[in-house]
């Protein structure tokens, strides 16, 4: 039943809107319909035909549904954008809406309620009241959400029509269909609504369980949705409930399902006997279990769904745990929410089968998942007492592998371990040390340190272990300096011989002289003291006793647990938070700027047990009173006299170009920037003088990139100890220099009651980079290509570490640098980007590093080769920021 | 449900909008693009994404069939395993009328499509997917007529997948009853998991509107009429019915009755986790001579009744990826490499029960090695294979009975098979 549809979207480019006028006004019945026909085409592929709008409107009274069907899609797409002449439609609404067939009377009221203008609206009341009470039940369903579609565009005309009753009365109609759309309908009110607008009585319940048993599997769905809500008064009446629900368990549609499981746990809540409560579980696991022959993705869902579930009702899938193994072909998603079940249903009966598939996992090919699989171990390993010591085993075996990222993970997990069972398994301490050189990510840097310093006093070069780290101190992540410092303070306190005495020094002196990270220097600054006003006291609160870590094994809040259970199957129970944290769609309709759970990892992170270990490194004996110090990054002075009306300002100050001691008392500062695809030059101009200045003005010398001025500088009369921002647009290519490529901006600047001052700024060559820079894949290649050798220019920084491609990427992207692919090269990681300087210079780019390892290097093909030295100097920057 | 879905997409490899239907207004075609191509970018494999994600207040779930992606997008706290199955299903409706979903066929038939998406769901809430159904009302080019329809009464029926007036010159139902064995063998040998999941797949051609009662020699359904369960009972795990199953009716006295859909459904899955013997056992040893050869001897032994007989069965070995140069000989069947999935097939057309087969292969490794080679992807061995005639579970129809009120005799016919399903061996 193949159709050739696809004729209607190859029409002649030229005069198509005039000639698809032409042929809509045609006296042939067919020959309008196929312009209909094109018309719908040409919106499909996102041409704008609104200005067509009269004349298909003029097709609207016709006999055919074909033609009719589409005449109304084209009216939802584009009565909003001609509010005026959508009033053209009305009419016909009206008549088909009484129309003999059921069809067109309910594809009438259909479509008028997807036809969000205010004049329609008032139109849409009557028809929609008759349709409320039609006689034949595919009228009145669809009626029944037209009345949620009105109450969306104008609640109160829903309100004083009585819709809201009439909504009401269907509840009670006599066709499944009908009641199933009336409770989505009313649910969904409610759920804007502050009034009570939808009860749930005993005898509304007792209506709607009957109703479920004969409505399609997408009512039962809203139905027993809505029923969730209802509040249960005795266990007797719970027992009632979930005796009608129970059946559904065996629907053979997921989500009837889901929302069953859903309505039986609330109800259960209420229900003291544990007898009844034992077989309820018994009777939910089956299908829960069954759950996971789904397709993948409703597999994902329920598995989140499940997650939460085991945390409130351990026993009902206690004895099921080798459904959660997964299988070769799973996709990752779902092996991740897999090994988050394992561990919450690991227990003492099953750790030596589940450790066997962690160890298999372990040997995986994706990486992420092999990292969560050996992390997985050592949560078992904190979790389960009695099995630690063979978590410990499997862990050792999978460090003899001798993959590098294992290796670094088990580390982690391991100084866990440590916390949770201190003084219990340091003989191991030495196989780790082994792996020591081959540490290069923070975290399990970190963790390293932190054991060596925790058990100084038995690890006999403890002190030479440190040591080597200590050359490089200045260049290591705030986490492994945090790390550092506490451990060879207590290194000190444990061996204070000379050694360690001359490493705390360097140490101190680094970390209080050397570094502006306000965290680290404080915590020098409070072991300084400590040390040097009483040694014993020192010795007191950093070697302190530490309570004992626990496995919170991903635990949730009971509340938000509870919350969330009350939400099984639904987006909430998928994220794990709360509905009022991502539910956007808010009257006001504004909309939220941030991106939480863009790529659902935040979600994953924020569960792993040490994550308080993740973000900051482990509590270095617990001072009292000392609680760790907010994150780095010193924050800008807020601009006190930033009036608001340059708030877009507010960023970090901007570098002094003119200083008030050379130009008398005014002080500019300045910086180019890129906003919203056009350059700026954002000043600050300070007037620091006992006169009040104006008439400001600007001008810039040749250069470059023949920037200049693309307005006059507009500064107000600045009155003494007062200051002003301006930003001024620029263009391009209006003065150029023929001397050879330079980042030089000279720049002159006068006002009335001063002389002219001169001073030079720094182009950042990155703003040039266009937001339209992102090329397909295929172009990029040949663009590289198709270029000569002679045209690509490399340069290397051998100090700079990338530790997150991710946030490199995020960064390059923010400067219009655009990711294209990524390979790898042994271990090296090779980015490929792409950017376009103005006139559609193109600059591919290609990135080359170890992760976490110093040495970038950088490579760019252009046909403007000449200006490399200046995107390098930019980049480097960029990078090291 | 709390919630429903903004618009519904359908998108092409790239992540571009073929055709969307717009349900709420608050989701735009150009924000669900750049969120959706942004996806697809990062990742190059949409597929190891999470199928749901939140973009600027926006969650997107999707799913792939073919060349194409289905997403809806919702800005409420919708129900999330409702809208997937909902978009599988979307698959499903599809299928049925154009045979085949993918680019091609949505824009040839764009106004069918439009027609479709404005049916099966109303303001974001999942309406009416019963293909069959639908396309007595919504007809493709071919078949549309001038004649103004009307919904057909099933669409909002308490029988909502079927209409009447249904007509065969022979009533004939054909049940098959499908057993797949799941089953997952560590590299210790034992078994880790086991379960086998059947389907009862019916294909009726009856008139009128037909009563069926199904009955099958369940243990549960035996014993509460009292009757002594000599011969074999068996105990359903989890059993899910079409819709068109009582529910209510099964839960009371387990009586299975039902007005079936017209054509082919499942009438019923079931699944039982009771441990099975594995039908066919695999085993393989590998003797890896470090960059010059890679050997495997591998035995594979069918552990049923000498009275059934496998048939194409097929075992996937894996084999490292830089092998070449295979030698291979097998005691029955024949052996193709598949070095694209970097595996051996050995295919053996007819494996009777009670019998063993051996398999010897030598591949040549390279002689030099990367330094610091990545993990080798450890693929378990992976078996197919059908047994006609054999249930694992001994699952039998003892009746089905037909009543219309026209009072035809119906023909039915029952067959029964077992299948491998996810069957894998890991490796020693």
């Amino acid at each position: 039943m193949s159709g050739h549809d696809s004729k209607y979207f190859s029409t002649t480019k030229k005069g198509e809107i005039p000639e698809l006028k032409e042929e809509l006004n045609s006296q042939y019945k067919d020959k309008r319909k196929d312009a209909v026909k094109k018309v719908i085409a040409a919106m499909t592929v996102g041409k704008d035909v609104s200005s067509l709008f009269t004349d298909v409107v003029n097709c609207m009274q016709t006999e055919n549904l074909e033609l009719k069907k589409l005449v109304y899609l084209y009216l939802i797409n584009y009565a909003k954008s001609q509010p005026d002449l959508a009033i053209l439609a009305v009419n016909t609404f009206v008549k088909d809406s009484q129309d003999p067939n059921p069809l067109i009377r309910a594809l009438a009221v259909r479509t008028m309620g997807c036809i969000r203008v205010d004049k329609i609206t008032e139109y849409l009341c009557d028809p929609l009241q008759r349709c409320l009470k039609d006689d034949d039940p595919y009228v009145r369903k669809t009626a029944a959400i037209c009345v949620a579609k009105l109450y969306d565009i104008n609640a109160e005309l829903v309100e004083d029509r009585g819709f809201l009753e009439a909504l009401k009365d269907l509840i009670s109609d006599n066709n499944p269909m009908v009641v199933a759309n009336a409770v989505a309908a009313l649910a969904e009110i409610q759920e804007t609504s502050a009034k009570p607008v939808f009860e749930l009585t005993s005898n509304t319940l007792s209506k709607l369980l009957t109703a479920l048993n004969e409505c399609t599997e997408w009512g039962q769905v809203f139905i027993l949705d809505a029923l969730s809500k209802y509040k249960t008064t005795d266990a007797r009446e719970a027992e009632n409930i979930v005796e009608r629900v129970t059946p559904r368990l065996q629907h053979a549609n997921c989500a009837v399902v889901l929302s069953a499981v859903k309505m039986i746990l609330q109800q259960m809540e209420l229900i003291t006997s544990t007898d009844v409560v034992r077989n309820l579980c018994k009777k939910m696991a089956p299908p829960l279990v069954t759950l996971l022959s789904a397709e993948p993705e409703i597999q994902y869902v329920a598995l989140r769904n499940i997650n939460l579930i085991v945390q409130k009702r351990p026993t009902i899938l206690a004895h099921e745990i080798k459904v959660f193994f997964c299988k070769y072909n799973d996709p990752i998603y779902v092996k991740m929410e897999k090994l988050e079940i394992m561990i919450k249903l690991a227990s003492d009966r099953n750790i030596d089968q589940v450790l066997l598939e962690f160890k298999e996992y372990a040997t995986e090919v994706d990486v992420d998942f092999v990292r969560k699989a050996v992390r997985a171990i050592g949560r078992c390993a904190i979790k389960l007492e009695r099995a630690a010591e063979r978590c410990i085993s499997v862990l050792l075996e999978l460090i003899k592998i001798k993959v590098n990222y294992v290796v670094q993970e088990a580390i982690i997990v391991i100084k866990d371990i440590f916390r949770r069972y201190p003084n219990t398994y340091e003989s191991i301490i030495a196989t780790l040390c082994e792996s020591l050189d081959t540490l290069d990510e923070p975290e399990a840097k970190a963790s390293m340190i932190w054991i060596i310093g925790e058990y100084a006093e038995r690890i006999d070069n403890a002190d030479e272990l440190l040591e080597s780290f200590l050359e490089s101190f200045p260049e290591e992540p705030a986490q492994v300096q945090l790390q550092l410092l506490t451990a060879t303070v207590k290194l000190f306190l444990k061996k204070p011989t000379e050694g360690p005495q001359q490493m705390i020094q360097v140490v101190l002196n680094n970390a209080t002289v050397e570094t502006d990270n306000p965290d680290l220097r404080d915590r020098a600054y409070i072991y300084w003291r400590l040390l040097s006003t009483d040694p014993e006291a020192a010795k007191d609160v950093v070697l302190a006793e530490k309570p004992v870590i626990s496995d919170d094994s991903n635990q949730l809040d009971p509340s938000l647990l509870d919350e969330l259970l009350a939400n099984i199957a639904t987006l909430s129970s998928v994220y794990h938070k709360p509905p009022e944290a991502f539910v956007t769609r808010v009257k006001t309709a504004q909309r939220s700027e941030e991106d939480e759970y863009a790529d659902g990892s935040e979600v994953e992170d924020s569960e792993t047990p040490s994550h308080a270990v993740e973000n900051s490194p482990p509590p270095p004996g617990k001072q009292p009173g000392v609680s760790p110090a907010p994150p780095a990054a010193p924050a800008p002075e807020p601009n006190l006299l930033d009036f608001g009306d340059d708030s877009v300002d507010a960023g970090p100050p901007l570098p002094v170009l003119l200083s008030a001691a050379t130009a008398e008392g005014l002080q500019i500062s300045g910086q180019l920037v890129r906003r919203d695809g056009q350059i700026f030059y954002s000043m600050l101009f300070e007037n620091n003088t006992q006169i009040a200045l104006d008439g400001f003005m600007i001008q810039f010398n040749k250069n470059t990139f023949g920037l200049a001025a693309g307005g006059p500088l507009q500064v107000p009369q600045l009155q003494p100890g007062t200051s002003a921002n301006a930003l001024l647009p620029m263009v391009l290519f209006q003065n150029v220099s023929p001397n050879p490529p330079s980042s030089v901006l000279q720049v002159a600047v006068k006002n009335n009651q001063q002389r002219v001052w001169y001073f030079n700024d720094q182009i950042p060559f990155l703003i040039f980079f266009g937001e339209d820079g992102r090329m397909e894949r295929g172009v990029f290649l040949e663009t590289w290509k198709s270029l000569p050798d002679s045209n690509e220019v490399s340069k290397e920084f051998p100090g700079m570490v990338i530790n997150s491609l991710q946030v490199i990427l995020d960064r390059l992207a923010a400067s219009n640098m655009f990711f294209i692919a990524k390979r790898k090269n042994a271990n090296q990681d090779v980015l490929y980007l792409s950017a376009k300087i103005p006139r559609g210079i193109p600059f591919l780019i290609e990135v080359t590093a170890v992760i976490g390892v110093p040495g970038v290097k950088c490579a760019i093909k252009t046909p403007s080769p000449e200006m490399a030295p200046l995107f390098f100097h930019s980049i480097e920057a960029l990078l090291k920021s | 449900m709390a919630g429903a879905a903004s618009a519904l997409f359908l998108l092409d490899i790239k992540g571009r909008v073929l055709v969307w239907r717009d349900y709420r207004g608050d989701v735009s075609a150009a924000q669900a693009e750049r969120c959706f191509t942004k996806l697809i970018e990062k990742e190059g494999d949409p597929q190891s994404q999470d199928p749901v994600v939140s973009d600027d207040g926006v969650t997107y779930m999707y799913i792939q069939h073919n060349n194409v992606y289905l997403m809806t997008a919702s800005r409420q706290n919708c129900n999330a395993a409702c809208l997937l199955l909902f978009l599988h299903r979307v698959v499903d409706v599809f299928k049925h009328y154009f045979e085949e979903l993918e680019e091609e066929s949505l824009r040839d038939n764009f106004v069918v499509v439009y027609e479709l998406l404005d049916e099966i769901m109303d303001f974001g809430y999942p309406q009416y997917t019963e293909a069959k159904i639908l396309s007595e009302f919504i007809k493709t080019d071919a078949y549309r007529m001038e004649v103004t329809q009307r919904p057909p009464m099933a669409v909002t029926n308490a029988v909502s997948w079927r209409s009447e007036g249904i007509r065969y010159k022979k009533n004939e139902v054909f049940l098959d009853v499908v057993e797949s064995v799941n089953i997952l063998v560590n590299s210790n040998g034992q078994i880790v998991r086991s379960d086998v999941v059947g389907a009862l797949k019916m294909r009726t051609y009856l008139s009128g509107m037909p009563e069926c009662k199904l009955g099958l020699n369940d243990r549960v359904l035996l014993e509460a009429q009292g009757r002594t369960t000599k011969g074999k009972a068996i105990d359903l795990d989890d059993i899910k019915f079409h819709q068109c199953v009582r529910l209510a009716r099964f839960e009371n006295d387990r009586t299975i009755s039902f007005i079936p859909p017209d054509g082919s459904f499942d009438l019923m899955t079931y699944r039982l986790s009771t441990q099975v013997k594995p039908l066919i056992w695999v085993e393989a040893q590998v003797e890896r001579h470090s960059r010059s050869r890679w050997e495997m001897t591998v035995k594979a032994r069918s552990q049923f009744k000498e009275r059934s007989t496998a048939t194409n069965v097929e075992i996937e070995l894996p084999v490292p990826s830089d092998a070449t140069n295979p030698n291979v000989r097998t005691s029955m069947g024949s052996s193709n490499y598949a070095p694209e999935n970097d595996a051996l097939v050995w295919k053996i057309k007819s494996f009777p029960g009670g019998k063993e087969y051996m398999l010897r292969a030598e591949f040549t490794l390279p002689s030099i090695t990367a330094e610091e080679a990545a993990p080798e992807r450890k693929a378990p061995i992976r078996v197919k294979f059908e047994i006609p005639y054999f249930t694992v579970s001994g699952i039998q129809v003892r009746y089905l009975k037909i009543i219309e009120k026209s009072g035809y005799q119906a023909l039915p016919w029952v067959r029964y098979i077992t299948m491998a399903g996810e069957y894998e061996l890991r490796l020693m």
